[in-house]
């Protein structure tokens, strides 16, 4: 599904990806873990398009497509989907309305007609309940005066909508309490299928006691420096990250 | 250049769509101004004695008067006698049915989705078309006039009903009011009239289109409504013009007048030709607008999107004399590239618990200047008045400025002045956010700043606030972040 080949890229002139490459299948579950500054982020924008980031070098085969060339727009048509570290506030305009609009761009993507009014308030009552998101929060302007643990669960009810092929969620789980931790979490794994794939980016081994992965990989100075089963994040959190720098001879 | 500002700067390049010229046979009367020509444009109208005085009055009045510099705008000079100040689609002047129109003209409101052909009206608007400086074409007349409601174009009404003219004309808008308004009242050309007799609520809304299409002409039109005791009308006005490289002038009067418990709904959709992108060319508009809440109970809302010309100096205000009146003022204004606007409202309180309201929302884009300028004034015998402004501004990109200048005299103690502003930028991050989501960027902006409008969208009737939204849409160009 996703083929990553040496991935370059830089922000601001600094270059922090430094030739990274991963591989993954529908169906599986990657953790990507790091110290602060390792790239994971870098990573999450640079696979869905932020043009505030710059590609050096390397590939990505999204599905068949060169995922590099694609528009942001048209990443998230194709299936790719971002959950952000920081979800941005939209004055104004309303959750119904900018998820209409999504919903409706990706369908015009694969020729199907818009989605009907009444049919879309169903699909939004659904999903609602598949992931446990308030009610009302959906009444009210995109992400506006929501509270950390809200704009997450915002992020996951939008990943329900939008039935993304390869989720990347950034951090999600950064300023949850354990309670929103475990709605979050529970609502990522009510999504998951055979046919879908997630690559959890987090500093700690916590979230991944809900999401449970098929693969851990540890990012370090912007390449893979480790990759193994879940029981890696076990260890680091034991060990903490030094463990990993002094492995890399430093 | 990232992509986002390559995707913008072809958002920004898109057309004007309606800067065609239609091929219709003008007359027009030679370049310049002075007495002879003010005799001659009331001649060709055949009017009484009473508007030839009034027109020269003006005239002579405006020829003391100096051009206002005060806004918060960059007009070049305007050589006044570079203008015609009269041009007619030749032919009869007034056609009583569509088969004696010119096929070009009626293509014309085609194009323009005006529709002429009464049949063809689903939404029940009645139409005065006015192009250039003649009124051609008033739809519905008849329907309205078995109410006792007249609604004909300004030429009409002064030899039909010119008592109703001399009783009303420049009560709301004295031609000593201001530059702009003296030149009006010398050398106006057409518009439309409209009077709604007591008690009747006028059963559809009611329309003016003005199209400027001759080239070197400036357009001086003007609108008087009469609402009687307990009468209700909405009214609404829309404009485009040719793409052309000259500035073409506009200088309109709006006059209200608003009786006892009657309610007057004045929208605007202004869609002037604004300028290419480089700034060249466009519509100077310069318009008073003025309505007066007259009677006790009365009540004023004026609605404007404004999204045209190069130029905008334009304040739709209210004077509340009688006790217990309600005005309200909601504007969206949007300026791109080298657009400059200065608009805003006056609130005038002279009656005792007289009500205003001001919502303005101004867009700035590309390198222009926006500016809303209002002033609320509560004289000493309005007793429990209260005015309540917000002023909101949004930003698209760094090159454009916006500015607030809001001006407050209040004389009596009782009244109560609120006032709030705000100023936000659309980011990168709101954009980027949305393409995530599978939503283009100009898709986006176009969600955004309709989102941020929407509150005084939602106030313009149906048909002109999906054609509110689209406008603002198309008009967006300009960088981001």
């Amino acid at each position: 599904m996703l083929k990553i080949k040496d991935l370059r890229a830089s922000v601001e002139g600094k270059q922090i990806l430094n030739g990274l490459n991963l591989e993954v299948k529908p169906g599986e579950v990657h953790a990507i873990m790091g110290p602060n500054g390792a790239g994971k982020s870098t990573l999450a924008n640079v696979l869905s398009g932020n043009d505030k980031y710059d590609i050096i070098g390397g590939s990505v085969d999204f599905g068949g497509n060169d995922l590099l060339d694609l528009s942001p727009e048209n990443r998230s048509r194709e299936g790719l989907f971002l959950s952000f570290q920081y979800p941005v506030e939209i004055p104004g305009v309303s959750m119904v309305n900018f998820l209409k609009t999504a919903v409706n761009e990706h369908r015009k993507y694969r020729n199907l007609p818009p989605l009907k009014a009444g049919d879309f308030l169903k699909m939004m009552r659904e999903k609602k309940e598949l992931v446990h998101i308030d009610s009302t929060l959906t009444n009210r302007s995109v992400n506006e005066g929501f509270s950390g643990g809200e704009k997450k669960k915002n992020e996951i009810f939008q990943m329900a909508m939008l039935q993304p092929k390869l989720s990347i969620l950034d951090e999600t789980d950064s300023g949850l309490d354990i309670d929103a931790l475990r709605i979050v979490a529970n609502g990522v794994n009510a999504l998951k299928s055979k046919d879908n794939a997630t690559i959890v980016v987090t500093h700690y081994q916590r979230l991944l006691d809900y999401i449970v992965p098929d693969y851990v990989h540890i990012l370090y100075k912007g390449r893979i420096v480790k990759t193994a089963g879940k029981e890696l994040a076990l260890e680091l959190e034991e060990k903490g990250y030094d463990w990993i720098k002094e492995e890399m001879g430093e | 250049m990232g992509d986002q500002d390559k995707l913008l700067n072809e958002v920004t390049q898109r057309e004007y769509q309606y800067g065609f010229v239609s091929d219709i046979e003008t007359e027009t009367i030679s370049k310049g101004l002075n007495e002879d020509v003010i005799r001659l444009i009331s001649s060709k109208k055949k009017e009484p004695k009473f508007m030839l005085d009034y027109r020269l009055k003006a005239y002579r009045y405006w020829q003391k008067m100096d051009m206002p510099k005060w806004a918060h705008l960059n007009i070049p000079e305007i050589d006044f006698q570079d203008i015609i100040y009269y041009a007619a689609p030749k032919s009869t002047p007034k056609y009583e049915s569509l088969d004696e129109v010119d096929p070009e003209l009626l293509a014309t409101f085609d194009k323009l989705g005006i529709p002429l052909q009464e049949q063809k009206q689903l939404t029940g608007v009645a139409v005065d078309a006015v192009i250039d400086s003649v009124s051609v074409k008033t739809t519905f007349k008849e329907t309205l006039s078995e109410k006792g409601i007249i609604f004909c174009s300004f030429s009409e009404a002064v030899q039909e009903h010119p008592d109703l003219i001399q009783k009303y004309l420049g009560k709301a808008v004295p031609y000593t009011d201001n530059y702009f308004a003296a030149l009006n009242s010398a050398v106006f050309s057409d518009g439309s009239f409209c009077y709604i007799p007591k008690g009747v609520r006028c059963p559809m809304e009611l329309s003016t289109y003005f199209r400027i299409n001759a080239s070197n002409t400036g357009q001086f039109e003007r609108t008087l409504i009469v609402a009687e005791d307990d009468s209700y009308v909405s009214y609404l006005e829309g404009c485009t013009a040719p793409q052309r490289d000259e500035n073409q002038l506009h200088a309109a009067i709006v006059e209200i007048i608003v009786e006892k418990g009657a309610e007057v709904k004045y929208s605007t959709v202004q869609n002037w030709y604004p300028g290419d992108k480089n700034g060249v060319g466009g519509i100077y508009n310069f318009v008073t607008k003025r309505g007066i809440c007259k009677g006790d109970r009365s009540k004023l809302l004026w609605n404007q999107v404004e999204t045209g010309s190069a130029i905008t100096w334009k304040y739709p205000s209210c004077i509340l004399i009688g006790d217990d009146t309600v005005a309200e003022f909601n504007s969206v204004a949007l300026t791109n590239n080298y657009q400059q606007a200065d608009t805003g409202t006056k609130m005038i309180h002279i009656g005792k618990n007289s009500k205003s309201t001001i919502v303005s929302k101004g867009i700035s884009a590309g390198k222009s200047s926006n500016a809303y300028r209002g002033l609320v004034k509560v004289g000493k015998n309005a007793s429990n008045s209260r005015n309540f402004s917000q002023c909101d501004s949004l930003l698209l990109g760094n090159q454009c400025g916006a500015h607030t200048f809001p001006y407050v005299e209040v004389a009596n103690n009782t009244a109560i002045v609120e006032h709030e502003a705000t100023t936000s930028k659309i980011g990168e991050d709101q954009i980027f956010y949305c393409n995530q989501r599978g939503i283009s960027t100009e898709d986006a902006i176009g969600m955004i700043v309709n989102g941020y409008a929407k509150e005084v969208i939602n106030k313009l009737p149906m048909e002109f606030a999906v054609e509110a939204q689209r406008l603002l849409e198309i008009s967006l160009e300009g960088s981001v972040g």
